[in-house]
């Protein structure tokens, strides 16, 4: 088959700058491509961030309204008629910190679960590094964040200087890294759905009874302190619930703040993180041939 | 010096798994399970055959089987085969959208296509911003499109637009942005499918022009055709694909492609017979049809301004000679446009059928194609009445050659009727 003339006559030392093979028990070496792609994280993030931008008023709006009427109806309900404690915070604060806090992680989740199946026909056409968009949905989901904590900063500055009853801790400084985890989380789950979509397409009906019920396991609606020691450690394996935890103790310097449910947290997301990359390394190599 | 080796394919095998009844959703995954856990048969597998060919491995198809090749520098290579050879797969492959089941492929450099024009514009970006997304969605960095963002915006010249929303573009300039701006990659390896390309006839052209272009900057070039024109002039390599493997690879491209040619030609008049996409009462049925010369000879391929002929075979299964048949003859392009009409009434004349085979040879005394692959549409009437009617039951390629009696021939796009056609200078 092969002409002569194409048996490269000598050779000595065959360099190739890259390598696809069918071996899937290599480790994964894409990282460095990965990053050579950044410009491309960028441009996706920074087309989310202006197509938000460019959406009429009622888009950026609705990010508003959103988690101020779910305060609302959370307030009505869970305050009003269950008088569910709120560890002796206003309502609507107490609700909207864990809201506002809670929806970026949850959004990423489902955004990113849906991966493979929204951008089929993008991944069918070209190769890049995959794991670029679903890191950029995270990126992205930040701008959203950000909107709805300076609304969330708003309230939070009308009850001070009406009743400063609360106040920031030292803790606020942890943010950054509680924002990370709830980043990496969200990612890391949301690879191993997508991933498993790619198989089991009916699994999307159930990532939003999923989330439903890790909202209601998460202290959004009740504080940690009042939760009983029969349902403490299923409260407690939730790796949200250190983070939400947390977060309402650095702005109030109320709730339940133990360093041990933060570790508990970041160990559980960095073995979801491996345990998600490593799903959708052997997932992307194929999945355009059966999604 | 001996010529660079850039890309290294070995022994790459694709399988693709064929839909089975019951995958795919967790919900039959689940009951599978529940019935296996109560020791019964697997509700979706009630038919025994299929289990037998799962045991047969039957219901996996290889798309690829041990392919190897290797590539250097500056070499342009044809790939060619039937619809379904494995050619896609291939490219698919090679452009690292799939993983290949087995082998290993080796390259250096980057890899390009120029099938995925404008993927992943978004409509509300201004053309400047998809130049930048798209562009880095392809491959490129910051400062490389930003290098080359005016010869993209001339090239596609959108220079008014460029700070407009993608949305208000007409079709034609989001096609012309988007292929300004992967013709400005400058990857070391470019894959080309021209197949890919088929209904734009402005665009298959600029494929071909920008390919030309880059072979003379000495880069490598995997090209992708049915056109064996094209790939008789621009590659100088070829590989023929059949069944997911490599039929044939020569260092002479014009061996590959009469190769092909002849395969095709053979295969097509096996086929015709056998068909059974067809309309029609079916009492007079076209049995054959294939290219001859006026000595009713079979050929190759068909030179334009020299004679050729269909010679079409025709069963007439009535016991009595069958009269007043009407034959029809549609010509059509490779874009299945239809450029001509043969038509035994309107030319006038008669065809009475005697019982059994019988041969009607239609065609030119001097062929009016330009270059490049036809097929042809049967259809056989009896009192207006369809008997027999069959889309594509020929396809064959005509080479242009000194048709006008000068030097030069149609340009390439060109895929049509010659005109004969008088000139008044003054």
């Amino acid at each position: 088959m092969k002409p002569a003339t194409h048996t490269v006559d000598v050779q000595p030392e065959e360099h190739w700058e890259h390598t696809i093979d069918d071996s899937s028990t290599r480790a994964y070496k894409g990282w460095g491509e990965a990053f050579r792609y950044r410009d491309l994280l960028i441009l996706f993030v920074r087309r989310d961030f202006v197509t938000l931008y460019k959406q009429t008023v009622l888009g950026p709006l609705w990010y508003i309204i959103q988690p101020l009427l779910t305060t609302l109806t959370f307030a009505v309900i869970f305050g009003g008629i269950a008088g569910i404690s709120t560890d002796g915070l206003p309502k609507i604060l107490f609700y909207l910190s864990g809201i506002t806090f809670w929806t970026y992680f949850s959004e990423t989740l489902l955004k990113i679960s849906d991966t493979f199946y929204a951008n089929q026909k993008l991944f069918g056409k070209v190769y890049f590094p995959r794991i670029i968009l679903p890191v950029s949905i995270s990126i992205s989901n930040l701008f959203k964040l950000g909107i709805q904590l300076v609304i969330f900063l708003i309230i939070y500055v009308i009850y001070y200087v009406q009743s400063p009853s609360f106040g920031p801790t030292w803790h606020l400084a942890l943010l950054p890294l509680l924002v990370l985890v709830e980043a990496v989380l969200g990612l890391s789950i949301g690879m191993i759905i997508s991933s498993l979509t790619t198989k089991y397409r009916d699994l999307k009906f159930l990532i939003q009874f999923g989330i439903q019920l890790l909202m209601y396991a998460s202290p959004i609606v009740y504080p940690l302190s009042t939760v009983s020691d029969r349902f403490k450690l299923i409260i407690l394996a939730n790796p949200m619930t250190g983070i939400l935890e947390a977060v309402k103790y650095a702005f109030f310097g109320i709730g339940v703040f133990e360093w041990s449910y933060l570790l508990y947290s970041v160990c559980f997301t960095l073995v979801t993180f491996l345990l998600g990359m490593w799903i959708f390394k052997r997932v992307e190599k194929t999945f355009v041939d059966t999604i | 010096m001996a010529a660079k080796k850039i890309l290294e394919v070995k022994n790459v095998a694709k399988q693709y798994r064929l839909g089975v009844v019951g995958t795919g959703t967790l919900s039959h995954d689940l009951n599978r399970w529940w019935y296996k856990a109560r020791g019964l048969p697997d509700p979706y597998l009630s038919i025994s055959q299929e289990n037998k060919r799962e045991e047969e491995g039957g219901e996996y198809v290889w798309a690829l089987r041990d392919i190897s090749f290797d590539m250097n520098e500056g070499e342009v290579l044809g790939i060619i085969g039937k619809n379904g050879a494995g050619k896609s797969t291939l490219l698919k492959v090679l452009s690292r959208i799939t993983h290949p089941t087995k082998g290993s492929i080796k390259y250096n450099g980057r890899i390009a296509s120029l099938l995925e024009v404008g993927t992943g514009f978004h409509p509300e970006l201004t053309g400047r911003e998809n130049i930048f997304l798209n562009g880095a969605i392809l491959g490129m960095n910051k400062q490389e499109i930003a290098a080359k963002l005016d010869d993209i915006v001339d090239f596609a010249g959108v220079a008014k637009y460029i700070d407009t929303p993608v949305k208000r573009y007409s079709s034609g300039m989001t096609v012309r942005l988007g292929f300004a701006v992967a013709a400005h990659l400058e990857p070391e390896i470019l894959i080309v499918d021209e197949v890919l390309a088929v209904g734009d006839a402005d665009f298959q052209q600029r494929c071909v022009a920008k390919m030309e272009d880059v072979s003379k900057q000495g880069r490598t070039i995997l090209f992708v055709s049915h056109n064996m024109n094209s790939v008789n002039q621009l590659c100088n390599r070829g590989l023929l694909m059949n069944n997911g493997t490599i039929e044939m690879m020569h260092d002479d491209i014009q061996e590959v492609t009469s190769r092909y040619l002849q395969d095709s030609l053979d295969s097509a008049r096996r086929n015709v017979a056998d068909r059974t996409d067809r309309e029609g009462l079916g009492f007079v049925k076209l049995m054959n049809i294939e290219v001859v010369d006026q000595n009713k000879e079979p050929m190759v391929m068909a030179l334009s301004g020299k004679p050729m002929f269909f010679r079409l075979t025709l069963m007439n299964s009535h016991p009595e000679t069958a009269t007043n048949i009407d034959l029809r003859v549609v010509l059509k392009n490779w874009r299945e446009e239809t450029i001509g009409f043969l038509h035994s009434k309107t030319s006038g004349q008669q065809i009475d059928l005697l019982p059994g085979e019988n041969d009607v040879l239609v065609g030119f005394e001097r062929n009016p194609l330009s270059k490049g692959r036809f097929v042809l549409d049967v259809g056989i009437r009896r009192s207006n009445i369809v008997e027999d009617k069959i889309q594509k039951a020929l396809d064959f390629e005509s080479f242009e050659e000194r048709y006008y009696g000068v030097d030069y021939s149609t340009p390439n796009w060109f895929n049509g009727v010659l005109l004969e056609q008088k000139w008044v200078i003054g």
